[in-house]
């Protein structure tokens, strides 16, 4: 067997990652995931070794719930055959690669720049000289948005090739918002230096960052975390979910001029974010999730509080979306909006909440699940028109669901007086990948020490680097006037991408 | 028609009445206060993620403050995080906390300039410029104008176009792919105009102070009316930074 299968949050040694030939680990990958949905790449990178390139790719078998480890050395200056020509779900992995290292591929579609890393390979490649795709013709006409949004959101450059009002493509560039985190994972060596660094990752989605670096540091130390401090995982993971679906909701409201939803929603957000800070002193919890301990154990007080919250919560939460799902005017701008069909998202990788908007199951609680998911026995809601309603109904629905999930977890407390502190220290020539289920997708991180237990690689995927793609494509043949809506109810992260 | 003013009737009045005075619910970490307790100050100074802890005497800077609380867990006699949000001011050495300080963070009302209060304590604009930030900021900036803390009721609010600004709101340790944005949106904005610091990583940095991929630059060749601490910033803490400064 030329490969190694490891669990969700598992530490191997690096040498028990068998290495092969590349034309080997391209048969294998590849054919891996041909005519499989239940298997999708869920991380492909490189690190240099030397004067090589250790390429790893980590494929996830939802079926199995395991992933499939293989690796190959090459060298910058390779010529090589391309993954994405066989499956196009590769074509950013790939392009990062070429960015970082110099490798270069004979028919990747266009190895164009991913996010102007600080590292990459050539610095002649400016974030002002990005290769746009342009279609010359009179009739057609460019518009150009950002990277400074009229918002208060993060910077991106959208360019719109349109024909009229009726966009015909259009292309994301990224990169804006690149500040070189992976490689300060590795310099900045201190415990609590690297769990800020995970908070930082994407402002809204802390507890997913936070709690994957978590998981993968107490896997690369050895050690197991207590019910207590799983449970406060969970419970703030579906708190961060309830919060930033709510505001979403709100965000798509006023995308489409429906001020009475974007205020309530809008509303509703503030007693979820403000009982996180009365729990762990800031809204959107960031200084919760630690690596060795729970430094804010759940109280009964505390749950006391939330049963209220939630309490207050729920019907208003349900009465607005009951009329946000009958009024004509709303409904008229949702429903066929950014569609994508299932096959355009299982061929280009989707995942999350993008992926169930068109009954794709992606969802690492249940395929890969960790923390006390498996004793919550998560089913993913999938819808099945891929529009903007659907991700809309997605997120009502979700809501729900972890407000249902919250409400098992309240009857459950951990025993009060438990408080874990551990000091940890990670193996030597350890390899560990960690998946967690962020209210936006699957979030992977994955860490290579070496010989003296130290940091040699870090390597994070937000699931927004799948998805960018998935919104591009889903804008084509719409109205330029619907590209907010569209925008807004994928809602994808732009320093998660750019790191 | 019945339905949306039944909506409107089970919401209620959502709007926090008095922005000044409003008390944050349960635990925050706002402005801190030092004892003169004695610790072991290496160990104390090495538990600070971003360096914000100065020895000698002992001192906490706000502008370089994570606000992650690993100091206080581990030397609870010595730091303690209080609820009080008043965190802005407009001169760097005032985000300074030293040992037995319980004073509120203030503004130096000789360090504001005259055209501030002439021509925007009635109305101010401000276009927001992301370079960097993880969108933790953005959020709660965008938290500022919902109904609970209706930061319009100042005339404060944020707008599309620097064109229309009356200054610029910068979070985010400041990107290298972001800094000839950020100088182009400023260049926008017609001029006198003024410049706020939204978040730890805007005023130092914070945890990605050293990076090769920020650039610094724009932050230190130009004067900043106003420094807003926080990680992220809490809406009170940027809406009473703004008020202080126009004299509201």
């Amino acid at each position: 067997m030329n490969y190694i299968i490891i669990k969700n949050h598992q530490s191997v040694p690096v040498s028990s990652i068998p290495e092969m030939s590349y034309q080997l680990f391209f048969d294998l990958n590849t054919s891996l995931t041909e005519d499989h949905p239940d298997r999708h790449c869920v991380l492909y990178f490189g690190y240099r070794e030397e004067n090589s390139v250790h390429l790893i790719s980590c494929i996830a078998d939802d079926f199995q719930q395991n992933i499939i480890v293989s690796s190959s050395k090459v060298s910058s200056d390779d010529l090589l055959n391309s993954f994405s020509a066989k499956n196009i779900s590769f074509e950013r992995f790939e392009r990062e690669i070429h960015e970082n290292f110099g490798i270069n591929y004979t028919d990747h579609p266009w190895l164009k720049p991913v996010r102007y890393a600080e590292n990459r390979a050539d610095k002649s490649q400016t974030i002002n000289n990005y290769p746009f795709y342009n279609i010359d013709s009179e009739e057609l006409h460019e518009v150009g948005v950002g990277p400074v949004h009229a918002g208060i959101i993060e910077p991106g450059h959208f360019r719109f090739v349109c024909n009229g009002e009726q966009v015909l493509h259009l292309e994301i560039q990224l990169g804006y918002q690149h500040r070189g985190i992976e490689q300060l994972f590795i310099e900045k060596d201190k415990l609590i230096q690297r769990i800020t660094l995970a908070e930082s990752i994407a402002g809204d989605s802390v507890v997913g960052h936070s709690t994957a670096f978590a998981y993968l540091w107490e896997s690369l130390c050895g050690n197991t975390p207590g019910y207590e401090t799983l449970f406060s995982r969970t419970l703030a993971q579906e708190l961060e979910r309830i919060a930033i679906h709510t505001g979403d909701l709100s965000a798509i409201c006023t995308d489409v001029a429906y001020q009475l939803g974007s205020s309530v929603f809008g509303r509703l957000r503030t007693p979820i974010i403000n009982f996180i800070q009365e729990w762990c002193g800031n809204r959107l919890s960031k200084g919760l999730i630690r690596s060795g301990n729970n430094p804010f154990p759940f109280t009964k007080v505390l749950a006391g509080r939330l049963t209220k919250v939630l309490d207050a919560f729920e019907p208003d939460f349900i009465e607005m979306n009951r009329e946000l799902s009958t009024l004509p005017s709303t409904l008229s701008r949702f429903e066929r909006t950014g569609m994508l069909k299932y096959e355009k998202l299982l061929s280009i990788g989707t995942v999350g909440m993008s992926a169930r908007m068109n009954a794709l199951p992606r969802d690492i609680r249940t395929t890969h699940p960790y923390g006390l998911y498996p004793e919550l026995k998560h089913e993913p809601i999938l819808k099945h028109h891929g529009d903007v309603y659907s991700r809309v109904q997605i997120r009502r629905e979700e809501v729900l669901q972890s407000i249902a999930y919250i409400r098992y977890l309240l009857n459950n407390l951990p025993e009060e007086g438990l408080i874990e502190d551990k000091i940890l220290t990670p193996r030597p020539d350890s390899f560990t990948l960690s998946l967690t289920e962020g209210w936006r997708g699957e979030i992977c991180h994955a860490a290579i020490t070496d010989g003296e237990g130290k940091l040699i690689t870090y390597k994070v995927k937000d699931p927004s680097f799948h998805n960018w793609l998935a919104l591009a494509l889903a804008v084509r043949n719409n109205e330029i006037s619907d590209f907010p809506v569209s925008n807004k109810s994928f809602d994808l992260s732009y320093s998660g991408h750019d790191l | 028609m019945l339905t949306t003013l039944k909506i409107l009737y089970h919401q209620g009045k959502q709007f926090i009445p008095d922005l000044t005075k409003a008390k944050v619910p349960g635990i925050f970490r706002g402005r801190p206060e030092i004892s003169f307790e004695n610790v072991d100050q290496k160990a104390l100074i090495d538990v600070c993620p971003t360096n914000a802890i100065l020895p000698n005497p002992i001192r906490i800077d706000l502008g370089k403050c994570t606000f992650c609380g690993e100091c206080s867990r581990l030397f609870p006699g010595k730091i303690k995080f209080t609820t009080d949000y008043k965190l802005s001011t407009n001169e760097r050495s005032r985000l300074i906390i030293s040992e037995g300080i319980t004073e509120q963070v203030s503004l130096n009302p000789d360090l504001i300039r005259k055209e501030i209060h002439k021509l925007f304590r009635g109305s101010l604009k401000l276009r927001q410029v992301s370079a960097g930030g993880d969108s933790s900021c953005e959020m709660e900036l965008n938290a500022c104008g919902n109904v609970n803390f209706d930061m319009g009721r100042y005339g404060i609010e944020f707008v599309a176009s620097p064109r229309h600004a009356d200054g610029i709101v910068i979070t985010g340790p400041v990107s290298k792919n972001m800094a000839e944005p950020l100088q182009i949106t400023y260049d926008a904005i017609p001029t006198p105009k003024i410049i706020i610091l939204v978040g730890t990583d805007a005023i130092s940095g914070g945890i990605f102070e050293g990076s090769p991929a920020i650039d610094r630059k724009f932050i230190e060749k130009n004067h900043i009316d106003l420094y807003v601490p926080g990680n992220p910033v809490h809406p009170l803490t940027f809406i009473n930074g703004v008020i202080d400064l126009l004299g509201i």
